[in-house]
């Protein structure tokens, strides 16, 4: 006959060495997998969680599920050929792959870019993170049972997705930002097609905030929930928003400016209390930022010039030797390639640093300890990670 | 907690009033102007090149041969078939196309239940998106190859003209290199290529810098690279991928450019003739041009035994005796035939066949015989006076051989191709020696734009100060007792009839008198066939005056191959085609006799 006893109280029991030893026999203890299907933001990934009652013991984590060999299948690419690979490498942001390889070969290759292709690069960065921040709101909303943000949230990030339409050629894999430049100008009249999306974006932002950051439901869930302590950051390699959460007020727009972040103005937000709480809040101050951004880059970019530097023939372009590691502010934080060439037509090696091969696997791990199995969602949520560029 | 943050959450329901925001047909919705969708491939602009192909990363597209297009010069008649189960939309082959035939339409939407209707011939395979305007095109200023020639120094108007001097550079190391990184390896020009010559991989050489190996590529097709490498006609060029978007590669300065690279002693060590054994077969070639001499090299490195009669001093044929020496210096010709005879050809000169020695001897004493005599008798206009005008190309000999030609103040060419180029530019510098100015006038039937001349012989002669007439027509070379005083013309108004024949037609009323202390008929060329004799003559079959051969180039006695000029028209890469077509031939032949006799 079921029973069941609320006190838990005797278990989980740490061992003398201060862990737990999980005896399945027990019959205490069940295995209980969070994915690897599981809808919208965390991907295909999975926890295996061990859990005593409601709380869970321990999260292995397990990736794997999308692995697709891409940094090997840039080695038996050309220069020019590693270009339509790379966006793959991170299908909501794909763009920041698309500027570290391209901006990676320039540097190696000497070619100059053009001023236009620079503030065109920043915008299409922008934009980028502007859909990426939306898509994390809606995650962290619908983890949370806030269906509605999640609503709201795809949609105005699919008026995002229109403007990257019109103005690279393709909605989610843009191919845009061509090692030497971008593939066009913007198209006629684009200025005030985006400041429809982005007022549009603003009105549902107010409304999610009443919905997110003033209700009873969302503070209790999340305050105090997934701390992560400070101490930490650099021995887990975090940052980005969620460093930022925790006080580390640490940008690289702001701390190695690239592109043409010097010639613009935007404020690094933090927050103090290193929670889920606060690294949403941190995510929705930035995506403001965003916003004015993209207005500001607009409004001060060049109106005309080339978006193409010289570039060799790419049918057998050849790059001496050398190495490079080049990185960016992505919305889950620092991204960066490094990319090694031997003076073939071939990269010897390329690296993807994507931000969620920290995020995602050793600290969640150390995170999910403890926590009550209903906010493993929102936790893996907050820290914001996609698990393709996890398995590069 | 306070009691807002009970409350707010509940403004939610203002939206309860409005449509559902995630909703949206995809069916009903049309792309972006520059979205990447289907493809589309003008088969007007489609030259098969297959840099579409090249660049795909997804190896997704496949060049294949398709009704209604064949292959031509410039055209492989070859199309991309993509497979768009394969096919990740990113336009690379869009952007690379070299003639901007292939673009996107900004469809994206196809329903099929058959998965082999996903791969198709764009352009060839009629779809809806056809002639759609929308969708992505290559922004023009944006390439993914070099449209700009390398450029080519060369001595300026004034330096050259009182000298027989070459007066082009050629490519430094630094410009070959850019010139041949252009290229993008289609092929084209190797179809084009009478000789066939591996252009794409002898270019990569460049790029590599390793002249040595391209040097050696050369001459498995070529060995007059050399001399191409300066003075060829250079067809390919006219069939590049790159000339249709931007100029065509140098091929011929890059060829020069591997040549002058490589020291001449090395030239020895990287062309040897292969280890093979001595057939005792002998083969006797009449002339020492590019094609005998092709026959030459080719049979020897076969082992059999060569001998070349050349009936002048030198060896090299129209290369040394019409082409002036500021295109082809003698020295360069000089050590191309010495790699030649390195090979154990052995060249007798001064050795006229029909005066030293005859046919039947040669008939009698080689296992085969090659004619390879070119064209060294020039035609005349026959118009009244024209005996008393000098033929260019006997002047062009005598020039070379530094015999003294008469040099008057003014000069009078009649003709329009290269060989009236050339001896008006000799003329002018033999004028600027020795009375210190030009005065050389050329009239030609056809109109500047339709002159045979290469462009740069035109303009280089324009800028040497000859004075160009297009569209003249000789009427009568005007002689005060013995002596040439002008070229009478008259202006052409068609230079053929209604059904295409050469019938000239002209305005008797625009006349012109182009006073000159000598005229030089430059019309064209034939052969001197009186060394064949009467008897041979007689034998032969002819072909509207020329030798008739067959695909072989074996005339229709079984012991004689005609090559080059006299069968073929002048043109050295044709001679050096012709040149390994005859020694195929008798390779085979001789073959088949020694396995006869075992």
């Amino acid at each position: 006959m079921f029973s069941f006893s609320p006190d838990r109280s005797q278990y989980p029991q740490p061992g003398p060495d201060g862990k737990v030893e999980v005896d399945l026999e027990t019959g205490k203890y069940l295995k209980l997998w969070h994915g690897p299907n599981h809808p919208g933001i965390t991907g295909n990934m999975s926890v295996e969680l061990t859990v005593c009652g409601d709380e869970v013991v321990e999260g292995k984590t397990h990736v794997g599920y999308l692995h697709r060999g891409f940094e090997k299948l840039m080695e038996r690419r050309t220069f020019i050929q590693v270009f339509p690979i790379v966006c793959r490498v991170c299908v909501p942001e794909p763009d920041f792959n698309e500027y570290c390889y391209a901006a990676a070969v320039e540097e190696l290759a000497g070619i100059e870019v053009p001023e236009m292709a620079t503030w065109i690069r920043t915008l299409i960065l922008e934009m980028g993170r502007f859909n990426s921040y939306m898509m994390a709101m809606g995650g962290i909303s619908g983890a949370l049972g806030l269906g509605v943000v999640g609503q709201w949230m795809t949609y105005t990030r699919d008026l995002m997705l229109d403007r990257f339409e019109e103005l690279t050629g393709a909605r989610i894999y843009h191919m845009f930002i061509l090692p030497g430049g971008v593939r066009a100008h913007l198209p006629e009249g684009f200025e005030g097609r985006m400041e429809e999306v982005l007022s549009t974006a603003e009105r549902y932002l107010a409304d999610a905030e009443k919905l997110m950051f003033h209700s009873s439901v969302f503070k209790t869930r999340t305050q105090g929930v997934g701390y992560i302590d400070p101490a930490l950051f650099e021995r887990y390699g975090v940052t980005g928003p969620n460093a930022r959460a925790g006080g580390v007020a640490k940008d690289v727009r702001k701390d190695s400016p690239y592109l043409v972040y010097d010639q613009l103005d935007f404020t690094v937000h933090t927050e103090e209390a290193s929670d889920i709480y606060a690294r949403t809040m941190v995510r929705f101050k930035d995506l403001h930022e965003t916003i004015q951004l993209i207005r500001q880059i607009l409004k001060k970019m060049p109106k005309e010039g080339p978006v193409m530097g010289n570039l060799p023939n790419v049918l057998h372009w050849k790059i001496p030797r050398g190495e490079t590691y080049i990185k960016g502010e992505s919305s889950r934080g620092e991204y960066g390639y490094y990319l090694v060439t031997d003076g073939t037509g071939y990269p010897r090696r390329i690296n993807v640093r994507g931000p969620s091969y920290t995020h995602a696997m050793a600290l969640l791990e150390h995170l999910i300890s403890g926590t009550n199995i209903s906010d493993v969602a929102a936790l893996m949520v907050s820290l914001h990670t996609y698990p393709p560029e996890i398995e590069r | 907690m306070s009691l807002r943050d009970v409350l707010s959450p509940f403004t939610a329901w203002k939206h309860v009033i409005n449509d559902p925001v995630t909703i949206k047909d995809p069916f009903s919705r049309e792309a972006s102007d520059r979205y990447r969708g289907f493809h589309q491939n003008d088969m007007d602009k489609c030259i098969g090149c297959g840099s579409c192909e090249e660049i795909c990363q997804n190896a997704a597209i496949d060049m294949v041969p398709v009704e209604g297009q064949n292959a031509g010069p410039g055209d492989s008649g070859l199309r991309p078939m993509i497979d768009y189960g394969r096919c990740c939309w990113c336009a690379l082959c869009v952007d690379v196309c070299m003639t901007g035939s292939l673009t996107m339409s900004n469809e994206y939407t196809w329903v099929d239940s058959d998965p082999d209707a996903f791969r198709f011939v764009p352009g060839v395979d009629a779809k809806s998106w056809d002639l759609e305007p929308k969708g992505y095109q290559r922004e023009d200023e944006r390439r993914l190859t070099g449209t700009v020639r390398a450029p080519m120094g060369e001595t300026c108007p004034e330096d050259r003209i009182g000298n027989f001097d070459e007066i082009v550079d050629g490519f430094t190391a630094e410009q070959a290199i850019i010139e041949a990184d252009r290229c993008v390896e289609c092929g084209l020009c190797v179809a084009t290529c009478p000789a066939h010559m591996d252009i794409p991989d002898y270019i990569s050489k460049v790029r590599d810098g390793d002249y040595e190996g391209g040097l050696q590529l050369l001459y498995e097709t070529n060995p007059f690279s050399q001399a191409c490498g300066r003075i060829c006609t250079h067809k390919c060029e006219t069939t590049c991928a790159a000339m249709h978007e931007g100029d065509a590669i140098a091929i011929r300065w890059l060829k020069r450019s591997i040549t002058d690279s490589v020291p001449r002693e090395r030239y020895f060590d990287l062309i040897q003739k292969p280890d093979v054994p001595e057939t005792g077969q002998s083969v006797a070639i009449i002339g020492a041009g590019p094609a005998g001499l092709t026959t030459a090299y080719d049979l020897a490195r076969k082992g059999h035994q060569v001998v070349v009669f050349e009936a002048l001093d030198k060896p090299g044929g129209m290369m040394r005796y019409g082409i002036p020496e500021y295109r082809l210096p003698y020295h360069v010709l000089d050590h191309e035939i010495s790699v030649i005879e390195s090979m154990g050809v052995e060249i007798r000169c001064n050795m006229r066949v029909g005066q030293e020695i005859s046919m039947d001897q040669l008939k009698t004493a080689y296992d085969a015989v090659v004619l390879s005599i070119g064209l060294h008798q020039g035609r005349s206009t026959r118009v009244p006076g024209s005996e008393k005008a000098e033929a260019a190309i006997d002047l062009l000999r005598r020039i070379t051989a530094g015999e003294e030609v008469p040099v008057p103040e003014q000069v009078a060419v009649i003709g329009g191709g290269n060989v009236a180029m050339d001896i008006a530019r000799s003329m002018a510098r033999l004028q600027k020696i020795k009375h210190g100015k030009v005065g050389v006038t050329v009239t030609a039937l056809e109109e500047l734009d339709r002159f045979l001349a290469d462009k740069e012989e035109i303009e280089e002669a324009l800028e040497e100060g000859c004075d160009i007439f297009p569209a003249r027509g000789p009427q009568e070379i005007l002689v005060d007792g013995d002596t040439v005083t002008g070229l009478r013309t008259w202006k052409v108004d068609a230079i053929f009839d209604a059904e295409g024949r050469f019938a000239p037609k002209y305005d008797e009323d625009d006349e012109m008198v182009h006073p000159a202390g000598m005229v030089v008929e430059a019309i064209g060329q034939m052969a001197d066939i009186s060394l064949l004799g009467a008897e041979l003559t007689e034998q032969l079959e002819w072909n509207r005056g020329r030798i008739m051969i067959d695909a072989d180039g074996q005339t229709s006695e079984p012991w004689l191959w005609a090559a080059g000029d006299a069968v073929s028209g002048p043109d050295v890469i044709h001679a050096v085609a012709d040149g390994h077509r005859v020694a195929v031939s008798i390779s085979r032949m001789l073959t088949a006799k020694r396995e006869a006799l075992q």
